[in-house]
């Protein structure tokens, strides 16, 4: 079984080379998994503003129910070293923003949960929706607080792989006859 | 072993995976001299990493390639139509393991199924009795669970859930498989400790793969020259219209001209077509072996898709082989479900970040999140079945678009046959009973992924006008020039081809060996 704190603190350290320059934890980087903000992005490429903007739009393409922001906020860096390495990209972020708070009647960050949603419905498909969206599905999903946070665990051969760890484990269902899976030897 | 450029005698086998470093292996063990040439780099199991993205870069074959057609993988990864691996090994560096006889009757497809509109089905030239001992070569060299007393796999959670809704849904053949998958020690290969990286190359080296089995093996025999980083070209022939040599460029990015005595070509089913396609010379302006006109056509990938469902309760589907188990009752030429051919269904597992990128390609909102969200909770299984060959589904060189050597891409173009889509509508709806019958909250119909069954671009047909190459892969137009992967299927058949593609080698070798020594070529 996975021991929750051990493994939350294993994360955040491994986390620390990624979120490096990323996030400034105000207050020990275990707050980062702490429900509020309590970490500033540190942007290159995008304003600060800019930066915000795509995280709210990050969220609200990717709605899950209590993912931290800081796991958004990889995403929203993500794209910034995009942006960083392609004026292209930036024009097409920045100008994305731009078109949010057009869409929102002045502040695409002040309307409510609600309307958000639907402006981002209305930009479905658009370059900038899919440039949020491709990037989210790898940026999100592929670092060490999001494994904690869905419980997947990551690499297992330096565990010893779950052949004594619970590749078995499942007991609300009655265990196989053994000529169709035989015991383990 | 070195072989010289100019040394006309050795057989240059191109492409070092399930069919090119097999045959490289026992042509190596009957003592005749190879030069094997892979376009990938050389791994090994402490290489190998257990991180599905970090693996993807170092394994998958990255050159850029272009899709047409109505599938959805043209949509969803309009410029990956396939994923399978470029490194020593090839794609048994990260194939699944599950080794399946084709049946009697998927042999005799056309006899079988009769003419299916649209479809250019035909039998194969060889049947499943002349196959049969060399399936059990293949399968006491892979060491394939449930053959030569091997006992099977123990099954993880993910083969929990899929037998409890197979056994309640009336299933009768429900188990862990024929795997290529050590389930105890066995030549000089460890056993399998359920890692869950199947994918992506086995670190315990207890999945057979040739490049710590077949490749080796050959190299102790002193003749097998093994060159890495070497991306062929073109095969070139002689003006008597037999091939000659091979223009490749090394790791070093020099191009290189190596002498040939024989050519064989296995480089998985895009790029084999491709190769005869970038070959045309004046002889042969429709390409090498072309001349029935159906290299890179009758493109086959498998029909495929994947059923996943959430449960209340854990599953952690990730814990262990990745093909845990098997479901073979609708493996079965049973025209009453509306359609020809069968369907295997195998449990699946992929993950976080690879459920993130294949469960439903460019979904997103709360569809989405929900999902991942209940990823713990999660059970998954693939259904790969018998696709229909089509002409118009084929491999053909890009008009515009060049690689980093300056040849033409492949251009992969695939519509779905209506037999295709039939079944896997049945597929989703059976999977979709078995995850409700174990309990499943919320089923998940999954599209299908790039391809990892390639198959069929130089088919092998009784009559030289049907196909490219003969019951040994043998080309019909030139006899020193050898089709060794799974290009050669002249069906698809509904099992995973990989001990096929083995078998197929080996005897493959036999033949090659005895035309060498009586001079025939």
């Amino acid at each position: 079984m996975i021991k929750t704190k051990q493994s939350r603190r294993q994360f955040v350290k491994s986390s620390v080379s990624v979120l490096t320059g990323t996030i400034v934890a105000t207050s020990g980087m275990l707050s980062m998994m702490a429900p509020s903000r309590s970490w500033a992005l540190n942007l290159d490429a995008l304003s600060s503003t800019d930066g915000e903007s795509i995280l709210v739009a990050a969220k609200t393409i990717f709605p899950h129910k209590d993912l931290d922001d800081a796991i958004y906020a990889l995403l929203v860096k993500d794209l910034d070293g995009a942006a960083k390495g392609s004026g292209e990209v930036k024009k097409l972020l920045t100008d994305g923003v731009v078109d949010l708070d057009k869409r929102a009647g002045g502040s695409w960050l002040e309307v409510s949960k609600e309307k958000q949603h639907a402006i981002i419905k209305e930009i479905a498909g658009s370059d900038f929706f899919e440039k949020i969206r491709g990037t989210g599905i790898v940026s999100l999903y592929n670092n060490d607080m999001a494994w904690a946070h869905f419980g997947y665990e990551g690499s297992s051969f330096d565990k010893g792989g779950y052949f004594n760890r619970g590749f078995q484990d499942l007991d609300w269902l009655p265990d196989p006859l053994p000529e169709d899976s035989p015991a383990k030897m | 072993m070195k072989y010289d450029l100019n040394d006309s005698s050795p057989v240059v086998i191109i492409g070092s995976g399930a069919g090119g470093g097999t045959l490289a292996n026992e042509l190596c063990q009957k003592g005749v001299k190879v030069v094997l040439l892979e376009a990938g780099e050389r791994q090994s199991t402490k290489k190998f990493v257990n991180d599905e993205w970090a693996s993807f870069t170092q394994l998958a074959w990255l050159d850029n390639r272009s899709t047409s057609g109505g599938w959805q993988v043209s949509k969803d990864f309009p410029n990956l139509p396939a994923w399978i691996c470029k490194t020593v090994g090839g794609s048994t560096a990260h194939w699944a393991g599950a080794s399946l006889r084709i049946r009697d009757y998927e042999f005799k497809a056309l006899s079988t199924y009769g003419k299916v509109e649209g479809a250019n089905l035909l039998d194969w030239p060889i049947t499943l009795k002349e196959l049969e001992p060399y399936y059990a070569k293949a399968e006491s060299k892979m060491g394939v669970t449930r053959t030569n007393g091997i006992p099977g796999l123990p099954g993880n959670n993910n083969f929990k859930v899929m037998y409890e809704g197979a056994k309640k849904l009336g299933y009768k053949d429900c188990h862990t498989g024929r795997m290529a998958i050590n389930s105890r020690p066995r030549d000089g290969r460890g056993s399998c400790q359920q890692l869950g990286f199947c994918f992506q190359g086995c670190k315990m080296g207890a999945k057979w793969s040739t490049l710590y089995t077949e490749i080796p093996a050959a190299e102790a025999t002193g003749n097998l020259d093994l060159r890495t980083g070497s991306h062929v070209m073109k095969v070139h022939h002689s003006k008597d219209g037999k091939v000659d040599g091979v223009l490749y460029t090394d790791s070093e990015g020099n191009t290189q001209l190596q002498k040939a005595r024989v050519v064989c070509i296995a480089g998985n089913s895009i790029e084999s077509p491709r190769l005869l396609l970038n070959s045309a010379s004046g002889l042969f302006s429709d390409g090498l072996a072309n001349s029935s006109g159906q290299v890179g056509k009758n493109y086959m990938r498998h029909m495929t898709g994947s059923v996943y469902a959430t449960f209340d309760k854990p599953v952690h589907m990730w814990r262990g082989t990745t093909m845990a188990g098997i479901i073979t009752d609708e493996s079965k030429h049973d025209p009453s479900r509306g359609f020809v051919g069968g369907y295997e269904m195998e449990t699946l597992s992929l993950g976080l970040p690879f459920m993130a990128a294949f469960l439903e390609p460019g979904s997103w909102g709360e569809d989405f999140t929900e999902a991942m969200d209940n990823y713990k909770n999660m059970a998954g299984m693939w259904l790969v079945g018998e696709d229909m060959p089509q002409e118009s589904n084929r491999i053909t060189l890009h008009p515009t678009d060049k690689d980093q050597y300056g040849l033409p891409v492949p251009n992969v173009h695939f519509d779905d046959h209506k037999n295709d889509i039939a079944m896997r509508e049945h597929a989703y709806q059976q999977g979709t009973k078995v995850y409700e019958a174990s309990g499943a909250k919320k089923v998940y119909r999954t599209p299908p992924y790039p391809s990892t069954h390639n198959l069929g671009t130089c088919r092998m047909s009784a009559k030289p006008e049907d196909g490219v190459c003969n019951k040994y892969g043998q080309t019909h137009d030139i006899e020193n020039l050898f089709i060794s992967d799974g290009s050669q299927f002249t069906t698809g058949a509904a099992e995973n081809p990989t001990l096929t593609i083995v078998s197929l080698a080996i005897r493959q070798a036999e033949y090659i060996a005895k035309q060498l020594s009586s001079k025939a070529i």
